[in-house]
Parts: structure tokens; sequence; C-alpha cells
């Protein structure tokens, strides 16, 4: 595969960009692999990628019942941060943070990485409080955030309103400046083409139907329409279907599946300089490199499957937004959508082993795995290509429901993920 | 937007009047403390979270205020039908006839 590089940009240029070689061929099944994959999103590519890349495993397939990256990975609000209050998490999404950091390069791919920091908006002493508790405790762990006043905030971000006689009045914010967004199609097509040139098969179009185990109980492949394929070990990947194809293999996972809403606004000139939540208010947004504002919420609040979501979630999530801008009161927006999330019940993922041997599984990122991509997918291919959890993940497992100690992230943290 | 019928005030609201409340038919183990972990687990924590029929608990908040239960799909959201909190859950049978 030809690096991108200035001089192989000019030559293609001066011959009309008519020479640019396929970025990854579309794979037909093999009849057996070392590791199969389920789900092309970023998680799932990612990890193929440093299979080969670190473990040296490169018979590996992707199975994708869509299309590539068209998942979650498409339909997030690619915010990047890792200011997570206690220290499984901090270092998980740390861990995450710092391969962003250098991923355009790892990849040799522009995933256009921009670190114009993530403010979180405060409102009221409770936030305050918390707040602060999660900066002091992020500099412990050695992640930066820091506080500031709402003239600061208003330097750091002019459009927002701090007025003191609004409804929720701005009292101060938490910043980090590390924290950021990234283009999310890049993400999966730079992992993609990273592990496509390694040897890994990215099969799309391809459903898998059933996990299937032998009389031991240990996983011998998966059944798709395109017929059975053979795996030393499987590795499922799937975000919201996660319970569905798991089901197939007899493990029931605590895990359920909410839309999770977004929407963008027609495209104007830059005007927002950074990605701004509001926990209190509830929303979030950012503005896209197109010029496109990126909003977005919580998730609807009941179980389903439909990739829609209701209009009641979006009337409340533009509602927060003019009420923190008034200026964007007359902003028309242009399309919104959902995506299907896997939420655990202490809102923290799981990514490791499961009963079955040779079955792993990474899920319940909930509304926020898209920021984790990398250090997810970093320690997930440790785990299968080891048989044991990187000591980053190693917490995340799915005997915590079972022993106890859960990792109760989204009660103490009041952070919308 | 949903529209969910109250099996108590007879009427289809828009979603907006209701709050949801988690898979329905879960009961609390007879005899607790004879449970172990793995028990305890499953019962707290394992749902159904199943791609079409889902039976599932609502609640009519800014209405009679009273819990009930649905039948709904969760791949078209269409709900088959709701019926009175404490009934059981209705066979397929019931179902078929509900959704014609």
């Amino acid at each position: 595969m030809t690096r991108f590089s200035f001089s192989s940009l000019l030559s293609n240029a001066l011959t009309g960009n008519k020479n640019w070689e396929l970025q990854w061929p579309d794979a037909q099944p093999k009849a057996e692999y070392d590791v199969v994959i389920v789900g092309a999103g970023g998680h799932g590519l990612g990890a193929a990628y440093y299979l080969a890349k670190e473990h040296g495993i490169t018979n590996v397939a992707i199975i994708e019942k869509g299309w590539l990256g068209g998942g979650n990975t498409g339909r997030n609000t690619t915010i990047i941060r890792s200011n997570y209050l206690y220290d499984e998490s901090a270092m998980l999404y740390e861990h995450a943070m710092k391969l962003w950091e250098g991923l355009s390069q790892e990849l040799n791919y522009n995933v256009m990485f921009s670190q114009r920091g993530v403010m979180m908006l405060a409102h009221s002493v409770h936030d305050t409080q918390s707040f602060k508790r999660h900066i002091y405790s992020n500099r412990l762990n050695g992640i930066d955030n820091e506080w500031l006043t709402p003239e600061q905030a208003k330097e750091y971000c002019p459009p927002i309103n701090i007025a003191k006689d609004a409804r929720y009045p701005v009292v101060g914010a938490a910043l980090q400046r590390r924290g950021g967004v990234a283009r999310h199609d890049a993400v999966a097509w730079g992992y993609a083409r990273g592990a496509a040139a390694r040897g890994v098969d990215i099969i799309q179009n391809c459903p898998v139907t059933a996990i299937r185990r032998d009389a031991s109980g240990k996983v011998i492949g998966v059944d798709t329409p395109r017929g059975f394929i053979k795996a030393k070990r499987v590795a499922v990947s799937a975000a919201g279907g996660t319970s569905v194809v798991m089901d197939t293999a007899g493990v029931r996972l605590p895990l359920e599946s909410f839309p999770l809403q977004a929407l963008v606004s027609e495209p104007v000139k830059p005007i927002f300089p950074c990605v701004v939540m509001s926990n209190s208010v509830h929303a979030y947004i950012s503005q896209s490199d197109k010029g496109e504002l990126v909003i977005g919420s919580g998730t609807d609040q009941y179980v389903s499957y439909s990739q829609r979501g209701g209009l009641p979630l979006i009337e409340h999530t533009v509602a927060a937004i003019c009420e923190v801008f008034p200026i964007f009161t007359r902003m028309r927006m242009l399309r919104k959508w959902a995506g299907i999330v896997d939420v655990t019940p202490d809102r923290s993922p799981i990514i490791g082993k499961t009963p079955v041997p040779g079955l792993y599984v990474n899920c319940g990122w909930g509304t926020g795995g898209f920021k984790a991509t990398p250090g997810s997918a970093h320690v997930f291919a440790h785990t299968i290509a080891r048989d044991e959890p990187h000591p980053v993940n190693a917490p995340f497992t799915l005997e915590r429901f079972t022993t106890g100690r859960l990792i109760d992230e989204a009660a103490a943290a009041a952070v919308a993920h | 937007m949903l529209l969910i019928r109250c099996p108590y005030c007879e009427a289809e609201r828009p979603e907006l009047e209701f709050t949801y409340a988690g898979e329905a038919h879960i009961a609390r183990p007879a005899d607790p403390s004879k449970l172990n972990d793995d028990e305890w687990k499953t019962h707290l924590f394992i749902r159904s979270n199943p791609r079409g029929t889902h039976f599932e608990r609502w609640r009519h908040q800014h209405g009679c205020g009273r819990f009930f239960n649905a039948v709904r799909d969760t791949v078209s959201d269409k709900f088959a039908m709701t019926y009175k909190a404490g009934l059981p859950r209705p066979t397929e049978t019931e179902l078929e006839k509900a959704r014609s």
C-alpha cells in the first residue's frame, strides 16, 4: 500500500488523481481464521489493526452486518475527552487520549484530531462542587482539567451567554484543553486501511447470525449467510447489537440498547471554537470542519433498535442549546439521526473474556464509546491475543456485576457521556 | 412521538405524558437470602433486551400516575397492546389478536 506523503499527493495530483489504489479490498470470507471480530466499527477495526501490528496475528476477519463504520462510529458527535472521575475510567480514557495524540502519524491517515478543548458548564453549587472534585481527581491522575470563572469561559468560547439573570446562569466551567474532536469516519477508514494492509480481511454486508460452540463449550466459529466461518477465537464488538449476537452463544449480558440521537445545523462560517457541554441544561455542541453545529444530548428513555429515536428528545435538546446560546435561536437544523447504544447498569464498559472459552467481548460503551476508540481497541487486541486482560481493562470485567465491584461512573460523576 | 394507550385512563396520549420504567414481569425473589451472588446478578442486572417483542413497564406520570405494562416491538417501536399492572404476560395468541 502506498503511504500518503507530500510526494504521493503531488504525483497523484499531476496525474489527475486517477491512479489512487483501493484503500482496502472488499474481502470474501475464507474457510478459517485465527480470530473473527464481529462488527467493523472503530473499536473492531482498531482491535484488528493492533492484533496485526502489535501481536503478529494477521489471519483475522472483521465481519460487518452493514457497511464499515456505518453504526455508532458514523453516528456519534465525535467528542474526545478523558476527564473521568474514577481511577479505572481515568486510566482507560487517558490511555485512549494518548493514542489519539499520535494516531494520524501512527496510521499515516489524517483523522483530523483537533484538541480544541472540551468545556463543561457549571450552573449551580452542586455542579461547581462536582466539577471541582473531578478537576482534583483528574490532576491526581495526571490528566489536565482546570476551573474557569464565567468571564474566562466567555473568553475561551465567546458565544456563551453568561448573563446573571439567565434561567440557568453560568457560574463557572471545567476545561480540558487536551480534549476535542476528530473526524469519526476517518478513524474507521484509517484503521481499516492499516488493518487491510497487514492482511486482515474486512467482510461487509454479512451479518453474523450465530456464534457456534462445540460440545465442550468452546467457540468454533460463526454462522453467516455466506456460510459457516471457522474461527479459533471470536471477539464481539457490536455495540447496540451485542446482546443479540451474544445470546446466540448462550451468554447473557447486563446490557440494554437505547437510541442516542444527534443533529446538525446548516453549515455556517466558523463561530464555535471548542466543545461545550452543559449537563444541567442537558446538551452539548461543537462545530464540525464543514461548518455544521453538531448537537446531542441523552438517550431516549425506552429500549429500542430503531436507529431513529423520538422528536420530544430533539425538542428538549434544542431548547437547552437556545437557553445557553441565544445566538443560535434562528439556526436551522438539517438532519437528525440515532445510533443504538448498549448501556450497562454502572455506565462503564465491559472489555474482556466471557464464560465461554475463546469468546471475547467489548461492549457497554453506552453513550461515550467514540472517545475511547484507540484505547479500547488497543486493550481489546491485547486481551484477545494473550487471553488475559491488559492492566488498563482488567477492572472492566463481566464478573464485576457478580462481585459487586462496579465502576459506577454515571451516578458519581454527574457527566453526560 | 409515540402514542401510548393508558389502560386505566382508557385513552391514547402522547409519549410526553409517560415515563418508561424498564422491563416488565421481573419478580423479586420470594426468598432473597437463598440467592447466591450469581443469581442476584441475574435478578438485578440481566435483562432480555430483545430485538423484537418487548414487555415493559410505563408510568402515566402526567396523567393518572399509575404504572402499567405494555408490549412493544423494539425495531418498529410500535405498541401491540397495553394492560394493567398485575395482569399476567399476554400469550402469543392474545398478542396476535391485538396486532391485527
